[in-house]
């Protein structure tokens, strides 16, 4: 395997003191935009996916502020019907793509894989540093259509309306376009890393559940992105062209646009969901310091989630006047994937059984995930079944549950996540008892947003709506107090972990207790990641792990040091 | 939370059933609803359980434990699959039975444009709000003349997208009446929705939906095929201009602002206004004459109003007959 690795980088002004770390060993906007280092390509895919992650929160509290009045708050002078339009698509196509599908995958992950690896480097750095380079690059159309005509379509660019809308749906797709090569360069930067760099000891078996989770998710960037690459391009030459594909009135089949698009954009939702849960996976090992149980199955399920979330598109569609003999094939594959992520729960709860449950920040956002997670799939079975979701289809309903998935789900476990990993990452403790505090206000204010959309949609309210008839104003009423709550809670999630690169004190190597690896380098780890290449244990195995008071964190404790273990010397 | 979930009953999420499918969706969705609210309720009181048992505290230390365990693991992955393959199976059962419309329906033409519903019943009447017999099962051909729209009755939890250049259809059995007579101001009548995002207005495609009992429905019908007559021109024309969803898009109060898509068209009649004709790249002046209004209508595209964009739907003859479309003239006529 010819790769790059660090010793062969040319990395702009880097030195070699022995201690410096990664964020030290180099100045410079330059060592910083043009780094090769997996950690700070992490590090700012962080800061953007925060930007777009605050840029979409705006809109979304504009949006529901807008919706506290039946015929709009603010007048049409301010938000008019197509303003709102705007607004929703931009928030939908936001945190689809610049936000939440690279969230965990390029944060989190390009930061903490190579770590628990043991290794340098991902095996592709230059390919790492092209997929942040693509994802701004994407950003940037992304922005240019903010602030030309924007973008009106819904992030789901359903044809015919794409096709005739006079909003810059060109530059919002070349965007998408762009940053579906920044998630292949990702996901496959991945597969080789996992396939090729675990080191020896490592099998597959061995390897940490977020590795699995992570592995299980390029599967799906690789294999479905090209998909939405090309469905984007022939609607890019349908504007231009004015050729009949999806254009009913040239000839084309509206229809099989949203084929195409589903065929993306539903593995999609597992790109969103399986790096979670496989975050969820180590909290809920780490913090109830409990190997975590049935590993095997928790493997294997992220792979079956991933291969089956192919087979399920169809759910989206229910309604398009597809024959009634689809309709039932799809309804039946979507049950299909319920189960293996049904089952992850179980684990996760039978994790903490006889356990010692530090209720860490960490492991509050883990347990709010379990909570919020399982209202989200369980109302899936809702809209799974075929004669709800009939009812149930393009109302608040849906709204609700996939905000409870992607938000409650995958935007809790990423800051879990992040929570978890700051230490490492920056080399500083955050204030615990604010961390805990805003994770209640963040899970107050979602409830209170996202529960009262269920009994609405239910209701009949129909989603993607500027104004509505009056009977909805109370649960609207709700849901708004709830968002503003839900942003200052985020606001101050963020805040913490801001002031504490401030007045933070300086984190040990391993304040958690944690056995995976990246918790043997120091905290904020060197520009090589590990002095000398670390023992490769089982990454559930506690153990020998004990706390010491004096470094403030956990460390191995000498009476197990002289177990024998399978590990890499060399 | 919890509270809000035990105290929920289904008339808290649901609007009164008013189709014979209604109760069917209701069920499931009742069964679904208790399902997984024992199963998350389940969740949560073990997840607080063991948070109250093993948190960690002075003294406490983990105790080990069997890290996986087969018989469990099968368990509840078997219980759970079974529980949702019967979801599955009655949920496709009974969308089925809404799939399949009985021969005798009464057909009722649906045509969703941006954005508004017209209705076109057997008799050549047609509506802009939906007026349904009774107790009859009432069949909707559903067409688009633009982009994707969706015809949805939360009342008869029924809903079903309008695919432009393609037949749609759904059906349905209302199960009481919305009000006596035949006259709208006797009727509380259900929401009409479009589900299905269409462009600027998508949230004001509403229509209301009566149901009657079938010799008030009859006499509607009668009226409305002929409500023309006994009207002067300019009476018949305000009707019809109403009726056809032009109030959507042109103001008759000469407001020129973006809420209305279309210029306003009081005080319009004789005077030029500067055109771009299809296929033409500069513009041309017209008058608002007969022919000019008849083309608008029948062909909008022809040509468009300098500075307007080319959105206007087109009336063909079914949607707007030839005697509508002289009374418009004769009401456009006497706008000021
Ligand atoms: C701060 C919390 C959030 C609030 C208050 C919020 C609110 C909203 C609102 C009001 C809508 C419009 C619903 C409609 O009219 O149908 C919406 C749509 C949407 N939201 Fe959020 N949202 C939040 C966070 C998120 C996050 C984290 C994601 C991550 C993926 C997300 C993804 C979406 C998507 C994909 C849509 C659909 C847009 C469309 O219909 O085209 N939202 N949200
Ligand atoms: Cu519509």
């Amino acid at each position: 395997m010819a790769t790059i690795t660090p010793d062969t980088q040319i990395d702009i002004g880097h030195n070699d003191d022995p201690n410096s770390n990664y964020l030290t060993s180099s100045h410079g906007f330059l060592s910083w935009a043009f780094t090769l280092d997996h950690k700070r390509i992490g590090v700012m895919y962080l800061v953007g996916i925060f930007s777009s992650f605050f840029l979409g929160g705006i809109m979304a509290l504009l949006l529901r502020l807008h919706l506290f009045l039946p015929d709009g708050l603010f007048p049409p002078s301010i938000i008019d019907n197509d303003t709102y339009n705007q607004l929703f698509t931009l928030h939908g196509a936001i945190m689809t793509f610049l936000f939440i599908i690279p969230s965990i995958p390029a944060a989190l992950g390009n930061f903490v894989l190579p770590l628990m690896v043991g290794a340098k480097d991902v095996a592709f750095p230059r390919m790492n540093l092209a997929s942040f380079h693509l994802w701004v690059l994407g950003g940037i159309f992304f922005v240019i259509a903010l602030v030309t005509t924007r973008l009106d379509t819904g992030w789901t660019f359903y044809t015919p309306y794409s096709i005739q809308t006079s909003t810059n749906v060109i530059a919002a797709t070349i965007g998408a376009f762009i940053l579906g090569f920044s998630s292949i360069f990702t996901g496959l930067n991945f597969i080789v890393t996992v396939n090729t760099m675990r080191p020896p000891g490592m099998s597959w078996f061995k390897m940490p559940l977020f590795m699995w989770a992570i592995y299980a998710t390029a599967i799906i960037q690789i294999l479905a992105t090209p998909v939405l690459g090309i469905t984007l391009l022939l609607l890019m030459a349908e504007r231009i062209l004015q050729i009949g594909i999806f254009n009913p009135a040239l000839g084309g089949d509206p229809i099989l646009f949203q084929h195409f698009f589903w065929f993306y954009s539903h593995p999609a939702v597992y790109i969103m969901i399986l790096p979670a849960m496989g975050i969820i996976s180590e909290l809920m090992s780490v913090y109830s310091r409990k190997p975590i149980f049935g590993y095997t199955f928790i493997a294997y399920s992220s792979i079956a989630i991933a291969l089956l979330g192919f087979l399920v598109w169809g759910h989206h569609m229910f309604v398009s006047g597809q024959s009634p003999m689809t309709a039932v094939i799809f309804s039946g594959l979507t049950f299909s994937v319920s189960i293996p992520s049904a089952i992850k729960v179980f684990n996760w709860l039978a994790t903490m059984y006889k356990g010692n449950i530090n209720l860490a920040t960490p492991m509050c956002y883990a347990l709010s995930f379990i909570f919020l997670f399982s209202i989200g799939g369980l109302t899936g079975l809702f809209l799974g079944a075929l004669a709800t979701d009939i009812h149930l289809h393009d109302t608040y309903f849906v709204v609700a549950h996939f905000h409870y998935v992607m938000m409650g789900g995958t935007v809790i476990a990423f800051v879990g996540g992040l929570y978890h990993w700051w230490p490492k990452m920056f080399g500083v403790m955050y204030n615990e008892m604010f961390g805990r505090l805003f994770c209640l206000v963040v899970f107050i204010g979602f409830n209170l947003t996202f529960f009262p959309q269920f009994i609405m949609g239910s209701r009949g309210m129909p989603r993607r709506y500027a104004t509505y008839v009056p009977e909805y104003e109370i649960f609207h009423q709700l849901s708004t107090i709830g968002a503003i709550v839900l942003g200052l809670g985020m606001v101050g999630a963020v805040t913490v972990l801001i002031v504490s690169l401030f007045n933070g004190r300086k984190a040990p190597a391993n304040p958690w207790g944690a056995a995976t690896l990246e918790w043997t380098c120091t905290s904020p780890p060197p520009y090589y990641n590990f002095e000398h290449a670390p023992a490769v244990g089982s990454p559930y195995d506690f153990s020998d792990l004990k706390y010491d008071p004096q470094v403030g964190g956990f460390v191995k404790d000498p009476a197990a040091a002289n177990k024998p273990k399978p590990s890499s010397h060399h | 939370m919890l509270s809000i979930l035990a105290d929920a009953s289904s008339s808290l999420f649901f609007p009164p059933e008013q189709s014979t499918f209604a109760a069917d969706v209701d069920g499931l969705f009742d069964f679904i609803y208790y399902l997984s609210a024992f199963f998350f309720i389940a969740i949560i009181a073990v997840m607080i359980l063991f948070v109250l048992r093993y948190h960690r505290r002075k003294g406490h230390v983990e105790q080990p434990s069997a890290s996986h365990n087969e018989v469990l693991e099968i368990t509840w992955s078997v219980i759970p699959s079974i529980l949702v393959g019967f979801i599955f199976f009655y949920g496709f059962t009974k969308y089925l039975d809404m799939r399949e419309p009985p021969d005798n329906a009464y057909e009722i033409q649906v045509i969703a444009k941006q954005w508004s519903w017209q209705f076109i019943y057997p008799n050549g009447a047609d509506s802009d709000e939906l007026h349904i017999p009774v107790n009859q099962p009432v069949r909707f051909i559903l067409q688009s003349s633009d982009v994707l729209h969706s015809f949805y009755i939360p009342a008869f939890r029924i809903k079903m997208d309008c695919v432009p250049q393609r037949y749609t259809n759904t059906w349905v059995i209302a199960k009481d009446i919305t009000g006596e007579g035949k006259d709208n101001s006797e009727h509380k009548p259900y929401d009409l929705f479009c589900a299905e995002y269409c462009g600027k207005d998508h949230s004001r495609m509403l229509a209301k939906v009566y149901v009657h009992e079938q010799s008030d429905f009859d006499a509607w019908l009668e009226d409305a095929a002929n409500y023309l007559e006994g009207k002067t021109p300019e009476e018949g024309g305000k009707l019809a201009f109403e009726k056809k969803g032009c109030t959507q898009c042109h103001s008759v109060t000469g407001d020129n602002s973006a809420k209305y898509a279309g210029p306003p068209l009081n005080g319009q009649w004789g005077t030029e206004r500067s055109v771009i004709a299809r296929g033409a790249s500069s513009p041309e002046n017209v008058v608002m004459d007969e022919n000019y209004i008849r083309e608008s209508v029948r062909e909008p595209n022809a040509k468009v109003v300098v500075g307007r964009k080319p959105i206007m739907p087109v009336f063909t003859p079914q949607q707007l007959k030839d005697n509508e479309i002289t009374a418009i003239i004769a009401y456009l006529k006497s706008l000021k």
